[in-house]
């Protein structure tokens, strides 16, 4: 559990920050809260050569309530997001998934960006990123480009992000008013990478759910609102349309399973939510 | 020999004559602990000149080593040795074991590799960073050979021996006779028999193995300061291993440790391995162990197979067992293996009383990590299967389990007992901890919950488990594994020596030491309670020495801080030293005071005589007199400084010549029951209600004894719904973090009702019997037993995880839409037992003549390959290379070794291939098939890799994705190469970050940049 060599910079400025993953690419690595990065340096199965450390950016440290979006810079830790006064009202989703993030003492230091750019195929944050249908905010030295969810990650791990960029802002939509929104997991313990992890968003005439666990990336699906059978059939086919791995912890029959049922109650409850 | 039980007092008033045993004192430990100032094995530094030790593992769970090039690893800037296996074994021999078996076991394996995680050197290092550097540039060449995971695969004819020279994968096997089983089987109205599979598990400190190590060469000696927690019996086994008598081995224990649970028992061959690191070197050797190497390496509880028969007559008393075990002791059976089956052995008939019993005990070796200590040692395995067959009896008989356990408790008047296999119960009153839980309706508390449950569909359970919790381990116990005639060829072994030592300092204040070294429980707290009980003074002013060196201390083989002994044996041991030193003061002070010294009283700080002459002076004025006068004392009598007990209970005898034990000097006992709610719909198991009666003799700390219950429930819940050793069936270890292998945390652990019945052991010198491992004994059957109660079924094993319990609910999954998924006939691969398999397709629109030669083109390889570095071609249909592999941030080197087999030009080939580097080995292969279509060819493929070393141990939930991701960049690159210009992204399954896609985002986002 010991690191192997790599050198350390901290930048001042974002500015400062975008000229050296500039240079130095696909050896530098971001160092944010380090929730996963630390740990997968310590057991050495990372070994980036150097480490650009954002925890002195305190400029891009905000949440920005842009009126029909939220913008949270890359220094946002979770726990900030969390005691972010209007968040129950502006993005009810995230306010009910943030609990499911770690525990709380991860979360005072792990970045919303962070768990974005890990991309961990389990993880809260990127799914409800997808589910709200966000935009990640990609920056090199030269420009800026502006990336949907759907089409930022790309496997485990994987993300669309090029060498020479960095996430400098998420943007999560705020959702209508009559929107409702749910939130499920099951993990084997609280705080645990999801088995399965299900949002979900309702509006008069359908559902959008996302699903995080069962594939490579958290997957979103838009549904109509037709009755508990088609529902169900519409979770079972979603199920099914994933693809879902055994592991040490569950097998693929059961993840289908909490597709379904998770996916069931997490409707419901948006349902609920919304009227 | 019969004691009356007592209820807790929890509200019993304070008076100045009330004793400090017994009390909640506050614990003199906690400051340090609470401030994070207290020190660990890693905050105490070491000499001048340490070099740090790293281990070298085997990534394979059993392999030939082929050779061990440490020329790079030396080259490495900081590593000052590479020190092999061959060089270790050049000072020191195997270690002994407990069997008449030809086995060899090493700190460091020569030759040859029996779990994924066994040390095959030691890199020594400036830092542990450069250390672990040199570590990965240690070459290791391993033969992989086909490992055993399965006890019972094991035992099989013609299965692969782990140790040749054994001949046998089964290093012991014994069977054992008491009372007339055969004809109570025989004539019993019922034979009700239940087959367990027990699991891995273990319990995992905060802090995990540390030493320093050091070989004194003017003296040949070693030093060395570890977290070793005992048992000392280790101390022999270490010196022997390094060929010294034992006086030149001092092993030095700090005072605190950062807890064990009886795993730091396993630190011993790691001691031995640096002792002669250090030797090799000429610098003292320091060595931390990680997370990884802990969970993978270091023990683990044994898993077991048992088959259990009861005769049992119609009325529901059972007459006989009939006992089968199998117990899976890993690689090697490490010391004091094989205690962990013999540990239970006087009490094998558990709570009741049975006369008549058949045992037959077998120790097996498989690719797994040795086992050894961990709380509860060898109860939760016997109880597992006893408790749930009582529970099956209860069912198959019509009856409530509870009048099935009341009918067969062994009777209160019946202390002490003996119990078929020789164990003596020194005290106990069953009854009265059955009617204290169901005292308040609890029991019908419990019921009238799970109908109303019931009553609206829901799973409820409720379960319950009565045993025997023994403490105080006899040293002679692991010999029943021997026959009467090796046992008397070799010498009798038994007893259980503790020690303690009370003294007196020039300023007549009191400090105690004790041989054993506490992990949390709170030693000092009680050693001055006992200490401040007998001089009339106050706990505070007590100073507690809990280190422990075996150069100038006193000790025994059975010191140390293990099988529940402290209350009962050290603490007893503190008593009689500060009696004796009492009784000696007594008659300094009768002396001085011209009295009797059955009138001289000890309390409030003062020494005084009653009766006639009522006359007092300081405890520390009188105590000081040996240093000071020593004519003032009586004459011919001895200076009082320091008095030292060895105390060992009289009845932990060898076994005797027909095998009977009594494997333990103390019997507490335990009587849980739980209620339990399943979630249908995720099969997550919720513990609703816990009940706990405990009858632990004397309480000498009523709150630190809840502690310990507590604490021993959250291990035990643990074992029973989260934790467990994974290995794959090719043996490859998949737990190796807190992420997969899942210890509870305080949010999922729920609280629990705590209750006392206090029948005093009359054996001990307090009267206290051990607390802390009766519910790793309790827990996991209890919890089993209301699982099982509420789904109806039989076949409960742990751990319950959810999706474990989700296929015990036998849902029936809605069929597979017909229209998803893509219909491909896959190509079969020609093995079925890969870790992680997967298939897909991808179409090119040239022919598959035109893609076949890419298979055998050097450079078409090194192009296509993700991550080539370097290929060179063996023959025409095997290549070797390096290639640098991951996904996201995760990246490693590996040497990769490919064939081509079944090559049907330009049909069909199949690749076999293996990859080793640091981040562990695999072995795997992949099936391609070209199919000619009107635009060009289908290439479908299946693949499947098995994974072991530390990918494996730590990556489990991504390895499926990320053997996608390369797999299906492989066959990107292809098409892009024979098709340039048509390339699509890859199709159905596959989900490849495509290049050109990047390229065409990147365009998108310049032109957008100015808008962002």
């Amino acid at each position: 559990m010991k690191p192997p060599p790599f050198d350390y910079i901290r930048p001042n400025t974002l500015a400062e920050g975008l000229e050296l993953i500039g240079k130095y690419g696909a050896d530098a690595r971001i160092l944010a809260g380090g929730q996963s990065l630390i740990a997968m340096l310590n057991m050495r199965v990372a070994a980036p050569k150097l480490l650009i450390d954002i925890n002195g950016l305190t400029d891009e440290a905000y949440i920005r309530d842009d009126g029909d979006a939220i913008a949270i810079g890359c220094a946002t830790r979770q726990a900030v997001l969390e005691r972010w006064p209007t968040l129950a009202q502006r993005l009810p989703l995230i306010a009910k998934a943030l609990p499911y993030v770690g525990h709380a003492q991860t979360r005072s230091r792990g970045t919303v960006c962070g768990s974005i750019a890990h991309a961990d195929p389990s993880s809260e944050l990127p799914l409800c990123l997808a589910l709200l249908d966000g935009q990640v905010v990609l920056r090199n030295r030269r420009r800026s480009r502006t990336v949907p969810a759907r089409d930022f990650f790309s496997g485990v791990l994987q993300t669309t992000r090029l060498d020479d960029e960095m996430i400098t802002e998420i943007r999560l939509p705020v959702p209508p008013g009559n929107t409702g929104a749910a939130f499920n997991e099951m993990a084997i313990r609280h705080g645990d990478f999801a088995i399965i992890a299900v949002g979900a968003l309702v509006d008069t005439t359908h559902v959008r759910v996302a699903i995080g666990g069962g594939d490579d990336f958290p997957v979103v699906k838009r549904l109509p609102l037709s009755g508990e059978a088609a529902l169900q059939e519409a979770l079972n086919d979603l199920a099914w349309s994933l693809d879902c791995q055994d592991d040490l912890h569950a097998t693929a029959t059961y993840r289908r399973h909490l597709i379904r049922v998770l996916g069931q109650r997490t409707i419901e409850e948006a349902i609920a939510c919304r009227s | 020999m019969f004691a009356a039980p007592t209820n807790t007092p929890r509200t019993t008033p304070i008076t100045p004559n009330t004793p400090w045993l017994g009390r909640s004192v506050e614990r003199p430990e906690d400051a340090a602990l609470l401030t994070g100032s207290q020190r660990f094995m890693d905050d105490l530094g070491a000499p001048p000149g340490t070099l740090h030790a790293a281990f070298v593992r085997s990534p394979h769970p059993h392999a030939r080593i082929v050779k061990i090039d440490t020329a790079q690893a030396l080259q490495c800037p900081g590593v000052h040795a590479v020190i092999t296996g061959a060089a270790i074994a050049a000072f020191s021999r195997p270690f002994v074991v407990g069997v008449k078996a030809p086995m060899e076991h090493r700190s460091v394996a020569v030759d040859h590799v029996r779990y994924q995680g066994e040390p095959v050197a030691i890199v020594l290092g400036d830092t542990p960073y450069t250390a672990e550097d040199g570590m990965a540039l240690v070459d290791v060449t391993y033969e992989p050979l086909t490992a055993i995971v399965d006890p019972q695969d094991a035992m099989d004819d013609g299965a692969v021996l782990l140790h040749h020279e054994v001949g046998s994968n089964v290093v012991a096997d014994r069977h054992f006779r008491y009372g007339d089983p055969e004809s109570a089987f025989a004539s019993a109205a019922h034979t009700i028999s239940i087959d367990i599979c027990y699991p891995r598990n273990s319990v995992t400190p905060i802090e995990c193995y540390g030493l320093v190590a050091e070989f004194h060469s003017g003296s040949e000696s070693y030093e060395v300061t570890s977290n070793f927690q005992g048992p000392f019996a280790l101390h022999p086994v270490m010196a022997l291993a390094l060929k010294i008598p034992a006086n030149r081995l001092r092993l030095k224990s700090p005072p605190a440790s950062g807890g064990s649970f009886g795993t730091k028992q396993g630190v011993f061959p790691y001691i031995v391995a640096c002792c002669v690191a250090s030797r090799i070197a000429g610098r003292p050797v320091k060595w931390i162990e990680d997370r990884l190497e802990h969970l993978m390496a270091a023990t683990s509880a044994t898993n077991r197979v048992t088959m259990l028969r009861a005769a049992v007559e119609a009325d529901g008393r059972i007459t006989a067992l009939d006992w089968d075990q199998i117990d899976d002791c890993g690689a090697y059976l490490r010391a004091p293996e094989p205690a962990t089956i013999y540990r239970m052995h006087g009490n094998m008939t558990g709570a009741y009383d049975i006369r008549h019993l058949a045992i037959r005990n077998r120790n097996v070796l498989t690719n797994k990590t040795p086992s050894g200590l961990v709380r509860g040692f060898g109860g939760p395995q016997v109880y597992f299967a006893l408790e749930r067959l009582i529970q099956k009896m209860a069912l198959q008989l019509g009856r409530e389990p509870l009048e099935i356990i009341r009918k067969n408790l062994i009777a209160a008047d019946d202390f002490p007992y003996r119990t078929a296999s020789g164990g003596l119960y020194d005290s106990g009153n069953y009854q009265a901890a059955l009617q204290l839980a169901e005292d308040d309706d609890r029991i019908e508390r419990l019921q009238q919950r799970q109908r109303e449950v019931r009553a609206v569909g829901g799973l409820y359970g409720i379960g319950m488990a009565a045993i025997v919790e023994p403490s105080i381990s006899n040293m002679g116990y692991i010999t029943t594994v021997l026959t009467a005639e090796e046992r008397a060829a070799a010498g009798p072994k038994g007893g259980a020596v503790a020690t303690a030592s009370v003294s007196i300092d020039a300023l007549g204040s009191i400090s105690a030491h004790i041989s054993s070294v506490p992990q949390g429980q709170g030693h000092e707290t009680v050693i001055a309670q006992v200490v401040a009980d007998g001089l009339g003074l106050t706990p505070d002013t007590i100073t507690v020495n809990t280190e422990l060196d075996t150069g100038r201390d006193a000790w025994s083989v059975a010191s140390g801080n293990y099988s529940s002994r402290f209350a009962g044996a050290v603490a007893g041991a503190a008593k009689m030293a500060t009696d004796r030193l009492r009784s000696r003061l007594a008659d300094i002070a009768a002396a001085h005071f011209d009295c009797d010294n059955t009138d001289i009283t000890f309390a409030d700080g003062t020494i005084g005589a009653t009766g006639s002459a009522i006359k007092s002076m300081p405890f520390r004025r009188l105590g000081a007199t040996s240093h000071w006068a020593q004519s003032t004392l009586p004459q011919g009598m001895e200076p009082v400084i320091r008095e030292t007990v060895f105390w060992s209970p009289d009845v932990l005898a060898p076994p005797n010549a027909t095998d009977e034990i009594n494997s333990s000097a103390a019997h507490g006992f335990v009587f849980d029951v739980c209620g339990v709610e399943i979630d249908r719909d995720t099969g997550r198991v919720r513990v609703d209600q816990y009940v706990t009666v405990h009858d632990a003799g004397t309480l000498l700390h009523p709150a630190m004894a809840d502690g310990q219950v507590r604490g021993g429930f959250s291990n035990a819940l643990g074992a029973t719904l989260y934790e467990h050793f994974s290995y794959g069936a090719d043996g490859s270890f998949q737990s190796g973090t807190f992420a997969d292998y899942t210890v509870p945390t305080a949010a999922e652990v729920p609280d629990i009702e705590i209750l006392h019945v206090q029948t005093p052991s009359p054996i001990t010198p307090l009267g206290a019997k051990g607390i802390g491992e009766g519910n790793c004994m309790s827990t996991p059957v209890c919890i089993a037993n209301a699982v099982a109660d509420a789904l109806g079924r039989e076949d409960i094993e742990l751990p319950l995880t959810p999706s474990r319990m989700f296929e015990l609910l036998d849902n029936q999954e809605p069929p597979k839409p017909v229209a998803s998924g893509n219909g491909l006939e896959r190509p079969t691969l020609r093995r079925a037992d890969y870790t992680v398999t997967g298939h897909g397709e991808t179409h090119v629109p040239v022919a598959p003549e035109t893609i076949w030669p890419q298979f055998f083109d050097v450079q078409a390889i090194q192009s296509i390959v993700p991550g080539c570095q370097s290929i060179e071609e063996v023959d025409p249909y095997h290549f070797k290379g390096q290639v640098n592999l991951g996904v996201g941030i995760v990246k490693g080197l590996f040497d990769a070794d490919v064939r081509m087999e079944d090559v049907v030009e330009p049909k069909s080939l199949c690749l076999i291939g293996t990859a080793n580097g640091p981040l562990g080995s695999s072995n795997g292969e992949a099936v391609v098939v070209l199919i000619p279509d009107e635009t060009g060819t289908r290439i479908r493929y299946s693949y499947g890799i098995n994974l072991s070393g530390k990918a494996a141990a730590i990556g489990g939930r991504m390895i499926g994705g990320a053997t996608k991701i390369l797999i299906n960049e492989f066959f990107r690159r292809l098409a892009a190469r024979v098709a340039p210009e048509h390339t699509e992204p890859s199709t159905l399954l596959i989900k490849v970050p495509d290049s050109i896609q990047k390229l065409w985002r990147s365009i998108c986002a310049l032109v957008q940049g100015g808008r962002s």
